[in-house]
């Protein structure tokens, strides 16, 4: 008895390290946005201080942190919006659709995954160069379709294939078109998949530092990552600022994330357990 | 079957005759391809065109500060950036750091996330469990730019929170991103915050597939936690793990904002990771005939992971 109420408590203590360790960089951010410079530069740091609004007035005097949360969020919707609209149908192929060559281009579309930025980085600077697109949100947008759409197509196929398909057979045998099938049954039924994967192409655009950082360099178009980063030049560092753009930046998304963690959780671990 | 009226022949065609072709039961030859079009072909020129323009120029000489109008532009020079590339000490040194600096994150990301996870799905505590399996999607979410610079607070030398907890342990304060082993070991514990929930959330979710009945059978034929680990939960564990491992190695491939953001690759190259090396060869040096030869052995080196993942885990679906 004893026994398991010790292995209880070890338990119940054992939660709370790993609820400590998961939040405690996200709080010492917040905590750090809410302090003075000179209780940020105190030595050994402070945990208990007065909090001050200052540094959030600070950066959103200025307009470069309001214009960069605005172009990342511009940014951010397009590419996620576009990437529902091509990844769906796509979707819809490779979970109802029998034809040769499908697993090759499934392969194709989730291999897009492990690929890295920095490979496409290179070449996309030289293209858009050339055609003009260096400086303008188009660029990213485009270049955002090369994780977002594997994304939506990986989560809504599997998605899709969880539809029954008598629905489909019923629905054909009463004259719906293919589009009307995938219009009217598998994108309504298959609503929550495609809000993951949404969530998904928002979040990682959201987040994205390297294609920014290379091809946009006029201050009016900066991502909120790129300007974040951009605090970290110069002899003494405005922490606070920098603190506070990080929330900013961190803040809506991790809230919006452990909203539908459940979600979140599916599918980040798709795949991996089958 | 002739292909361009297949929609409309398909509407038209009555039931039974639609039922009876057995190779497109209900659609035409060409309706995939409608479906799938808009998606393959933005896909393929965002992505596939930019590598083979990748190819292209990792075969010229081909420095940005140059100006084209040159006399000899940017001349063809065969093989010469692999060769370059591959007696390069740097490249090589950073991906055997890249290599490193797996082995330094996976492993404890794995040993932490299977005790996460058992400890996540042990019945009691319910709601506790509930707010730290939600919590374990903030590190996750967390832009990477943003964990680099609360990385350089935490292990700021003079007013960092890092030495503070160094020094409740006894540990005299150090200059964590001032020496190559601090930097190198503050890269990593950054790493595995950000990652360990990964791991641990992969785990659960195996953990979570062990049948309730066969678990309960296994708690009372046992007392050991330790066997029932071993017999009934570690066999749904270990499908994740492989794709613990290939999915964090393409990650730690792609690693650059966290790193980019905490060190810039030093002090010297002792976070010189291969992502922050390339960048630094194309968009500082800007020799990017070279980085495109580095881009792409990179490119075959993450294809052939790619494909041990897809071989490994997607042989069913065809």
């Amino acid at each position: 008895m004893a026994a398991t109420r010790i292995g209880s408590l070890l338990h119940a203590l054992g939660l709370l390290i790993v609820l400590a360790f998961a939040l405690f960089p996200f709080y010492w951010m917040v905590t750090s946005s809410l302090k003075d410079q000179t209780e940020l530069l105190a030595s050994p740091p402070v945990w208990f201080f007065h909090p001050t609004l200052s540094n959030y007035m600070d950066i959103f005097a200025d307009t470069k942190v309001t214009t960069a949360v605005l172009n990342s969020l511009i940014v951010a919707v397009s590419t996620t919006l576009l990437s529902v609209i091509l990844g769906t149908p796509a979707a819809y192929a490779l979970a109802r659709f029998e034809f040769r060559g499908k697993a090759d281009l499934w392969f194709w579309f989730i291999s897009n995954r492990m690929i890295s930025p920095i490979v496409l980085a290179l070449p996309v600077y030289l293209l858009s160069r050339q055609v003009g697109l260096l400086n303008t949100r188009l660029v990213l947008v485009l270049i955002y379709l090369t994780f977002n759409l594997p994304i939506v197509v990986w989560i809504c196929t599997d998605q899709f294939r969880s539809i029954p398909p008598d629905l489909e057979q019923s629905a054909r045998l009463e004259g719906a078109s293919q589009f009307d099938i995938f219009w009217r049954i598998y994108l309504p039924l298959g609503l929550p998949g495609v809000a993951v994967s949404a969530i998904f192409a928002f979040i990682f655009s959201w987040n994205e530092l390297l294609y920014a950082l290379v091809l946009i360099t006029s201050q009016g178009l900066k991502t909120a990552p790129v300007v974040a980063t951009n605090f970290m030049s110069g002899y003494e560092l405005p922490w606070g600022k920098i603190m506070a753009t990080g929330t900013v930046i961190v803040l809506p998304v991790t809230v919006f994330a452990m909203l539908v963690s459940r979600h979140m959780i599916r599918g980040l671990t798709m795949g991996a357990t089958k | 079957m002739t292909s361009v009226p297949q929609n409309l022949s398909t509407r038209l065609a009555p039931p039974a005759a639609s039922g009876a072709r057995r190779h497109h039961p209900g659609y035409g030859r060409w309706t995939p391809f409608f479906f799938l079009a808009p998606a393959v072909i933005v896909l393929f020129s965002i992505g596939i065109y930019p590598t083979l323009f990748a190819i292209a120029t990792s075969f010229r000489r081909y420095n940005i500060t140059r100006r084209a109008d040159q006399q000899d532009g940017f001349p063809f020079v065969g093989f010469d950036n692999y060769f370059t590339v591959l007696h390069d000490r740097g490249f090589w040194d950073s991906l055997l750091l890249t290599g490193k600096f797996y082995l330094s994150v996976v492993p404890v990301q794995i040993a932490l996330g299977i005790l996460i996870a058992l400890m996540l799905h042990r019945p009691g505590w319910s709601l506790l469990r509930a707010i730290t399996r939600v919590s374990l999607v903030v590190p996750l979410a967390t832009t990477y730019a943003v964990v680099g610079l609360i990385g350089r607070l935490i292990f700021n030398r003079d007013f960092g929170v890092a030495n503070q907890f160094m020094s409740w342990l006894g540990v005299s304060s150090s200059d964590w991103l001032g020496n190559p082993t601090g930097a190198f070991l503050a890269i990593v514990v950054m790493d595995i915050w950000q990652w360990t929930p990964f791991v641990a959330l992969i785990f659960l979710a195996g953990l979570s597939m062990v049948p309730v009945e066969i678990e309960e059978a296994a708690r009372l034929e046992t007392k050991s936690p330790w066997a029932l680990l071993r017999y009934v939960q570690l066999p749904y564990m270990l499908p994740g793990l492989t794709a613990i491992l290939i999915l964090r190695s393409a990650d730690v491939l792609k690693l650059f904002d966290t790193v980019f953001v905490m060190t810039r690759g030093g002090p010297g190259a002792a976070t010189d990771l291969i992502s922050i090396y390339v960048q630094r060869v194309g968009f500082k040096v800007f020799d990017l005939g070279l980085a495109s030869a580095q881009a792409i052995l990179l490119l075959i080196l993450t294809i052939v992971l790619s494909r041990l993942y897809i071989h490994i885990f997607y042989q069913e679906i065809e």
